[in-house]
């Protein structure tokens, strides 16, 4: 099915799209006749394989060996793209933009379902998937810096914004960890609360509920007016950057939407404790506090976590559209891109979005792992 | 000594506990024993507060209970319960320690007290302090409960039908090992159970309930045999009384000194029901009876069973 797919893209769409400026849009090239005829035919080969080896009966080490095709197969994908870039630019007029084209984008999205595939039937555990996801990065990296992205016009418009993008990067991930901290602040407490306290969980809900409705423009917009007003009635505020636009009302509306998740997440886990263990906590003579902090907080955690891993990944996309009420991050990138009609740039941040998503997910679901341990 | 003084507690205006009042003397092995629904465990949970009663006082060792916070007052009170109750997320080593960690032992002392108490339960400390509850049997879980419930050394030990939810071969291991441990250590213990038999085995005093009101406090032999109304004896006996009776009575209360009989002895301490079976096992109405040692002490006859 997978290699259907991939064969069609292959036929069918242009791996690379070359334009004769940054404006207009581009003329498909397919993989053979863009790269070298050896590349195009080791993907083809390794494909073939990679499609044997699904037919065959499953085996761990077997899986092992489709992971690092698959692997493999992800890094010639892109190395061939690099590399037919090249040589495409060598023909062309300077001003000329070569894009990764619909091909390039089904055939790597095929290889990294494979890879992703491959190692969950091999049992892969947590360890040696970081490390998979290690290798492929650096060597990422490694073709990056050798130069062998340079003709893309991605890499194009990663070089004119090069000073930006760490700042956009590091504004992003800042963006979303002040809207996850203080959500779980704020989340946890109330979460406990309303464990304790039922009657409070149906008004508390529906507020929460009612907040996750309201689109992010929209409540974006609806902070707008009462922070100018608070920051011009208030001039030390405005001081600290509060404002009716810039971060301050995207954390505000980041922390809301964090919410939800994390006070559901919560109350839910701590629901769950088996009231023998409440009975006998209290029985031993735990206070209130000790109670909730030894024993039932801790055995909430495993779902506590797994909410904050839904939150973060929420997060690291709407922090995107924060970018319109001047909150920076990636969405810099991908709203002036639009604006501009030059989809590269949109990539230029969104691509990073999806990786940071990608990674806290990773990350996220090890601490699961971790907290859910004992039971 | 525990004292509850015409104590009561409703739900919804239903009286579960009505005006009950029982003396538990210092270092009885005391079972609430009756029907579900009787106030028994209400009565267990009132003793720490875990219930809050209505009326009446509850005295612990003199002190009214009503007089201590709750939580100084119930890390005295050992506390164990049918589920176990056991923290899921802590090892065996911290489930034991949890009443001496909350009350600020030294780090040492707690250390010596786990391995004590696992060696009191039969459990190797090397092998289980370590384990987390879900990789114990559910008799070994019991068995944790039971050294958390002692851990602070308690002057008083309650027991939610703790043995209910294991099954009938660890249950009576377990019965031996709470009735040696309380000889050991003279703890006053309140036990409740529906089950009559586990009340025999177990008890040195029986306090009946029956819907909130105290039916009949004794030993389990005054029970079966002066029960104080018909509740009682249909509760306690059921059809077979006799035959409680017989197993709460050895051969040595009923030994003809002197005599001799044919036959291998049975020990002193064999009680009158396995030496009925013994008789009816054998053909014979007449079975010798030896010390611990194995010396023939003499007779006993099946006249003297139903005498």
């Amino acid at each position: 099915m997978l290699f259907a797919v991939g064969a069609a893209a292959v036929l069918g769409t242009g791996f690379l799209s070359i334009a004769p400026n940054r404006l207009l849009s581009g003329r498909p090239i397919g993989l053979f006749a863009a790269t070298d005829l050896r590349l195009g035919a080791g993907i083809g080969l390794i494909a073939g394989v990679l499609l044997l080896m699904s037919l065959a009966p499953p085996a761990r080490g077997l899986q092992r060996a489709a992971a690092a095709l698959a692997g493999g197969l992800l890094l010639l994908i892109v190395g061939a793209a690099g590399n037919a870039a090249a040589a495409l630019a060598t023909a062309a007029p300077p001003l000329a933009r070569i894009s990764l084209g619909a091909g390039f984008w089904i055939l790597f999205g095929t290889a990294a379902l494979a890879l992703v595939d491959a190692l969950q039937r091999a049992g892969a555990g947590s360890a040696e998937r970081s490390a998979v996801i290690a290798t492929l990065g650096l060597a990422s990296l490694a073709m990056a810096h050798c130069g062998l992205f340079d003709a893309l016009s991605l890499a194009r418009e990663y070089r004119s914004h090069e000073d930006l993008f760490a700042t956009a990067l590091v504004r992003h991930i800042v963006l979303v960890v002040a809207g996850v901290g203080p959500a779980v602040l704020i989340g946890v407490p109330l979460a406990i609360t309303a464990a304790r306290q039922p009657r409070l969980q149906g008004p508390l809900f529906a507020v929460l509920n009612l907040l996750q409705t309201i689109p992010s423009i929209a409540l974006f917009g609806l902070l707008l007016v009462p922070l100018a007003a608070l920051a011009s009635a208030v001039p030390m505020l405005a001081a600290l950057g509060v404002g009716g636009i810039g971060p301050a009302p995207a954390v505000i509306a980041l922390i809301l939407y964090a919410l939800l998740p994390i006070v559901r997440n919560t109350v839910a886990g701590i629901a769950g404790v088996d009231p023998a263990v409440i009975d006998a906590a209290r029985g031993m003579g735990m206070t209130r506090r000790q109670l909730i902090w030894r024993v039932e907080v801790p055995l909430a955690l495993p779902l506590l976590v797994a909410g904050l891993r839904i939150v973060t990944v929420q997060l690291v996309g709407l922090a995107v559209v924060a970018a319109l009420i001047g909150a920076g991050g990636l969405g810099t990138f991908v709203f002036e891109g639009l604006g501009q009609y030059a989809a590269d740039l949109v990539l230029l941040g969104a691509l990073p979005a999806i990786g940071l998503a990608l990674a806290a997910d990773f990350l996220l679901q090890t601490l699961a792992a971790v907290a859910a341990r004992h039971d | 000594m525990i004292e509850i003084d015409s104590v009561s507690k409703a739900y919804d205006g239903r009286r579960v506990v009505d005006e009950l009042s029982l003396t538990i003397p210092e270092g009885s092995f005391c079972v609430l024993l009756g029907p579900s629904g009787c106030g028994k465990s209400t009565t267990l949970r009132m003793i720490n507060r875990l219930v809050a009663f209505d009326s009446g006082t509850i005295r612990v060792g003199g002190e009214d209970v009503r007089r201590v916070a709750p939580e100084q007052l119930r890390r005295r009170i050992g506390y164990a319960i049918q589920s176990t109750g056991l923290f899921p997320h802590w090892r065996v080593e911290d489930n034991i320690a949890t009443v001496p960690r909350l009350l600020d032992w030294p780090r040492a002392r707690v250390q010596d007290r786990v391995s004590e108490l696992l060696e009191l339960l039969h459990l190797d400390p090397a092998t289980y302090r370590a384990k987390y509850p879900h990789q114990l049997s559910g008799g070994e879980q019991q068995r944790v409960g039971v050294a958390r419930a002692l851990a602070a050394d308690p002057e008083l030990l309650l027991m939610d039908e703790p043995f209910a939810a294991v099954d009938p071969v660890t249950r009576a291991v377990l019965q031996t090992e709470i009735v040696r441990i309380q000889r050991a250590t003279k703890k006053t213990i309140v036990f409740v159970t529906h089950d009559i038999e586990e009340a025999l085995i177990l008890a040195s005093d029986i306090a009946i309930l029956e819907r909130g009101h105290l039916a009949q406090w004794g030993t389990p032999l005054d029970l079966l045999e002066r029960p104080a109304s018909a509740f009682v004896g249909e509760f306690v006996g059921g059809g077979s009384s006799g035959l409680k009776l017989l197993s709460l009575r050895t051969v040595a209360d009923r030994l003809r000194p002197g005599e001799t009989a044919a036959g291998e002895p049975v020990p002193m301490d064999t009680s009158l029901r396995d030496a009925f079976a013994q008789m009816a096992a054998r053909h014979s109405d007449r079975l010798p009876v030896s010390d611990a040692a194995g010396r023939p002490l003499g007779t006993v006859t099946l006249a003297d069973l139903v005498r």
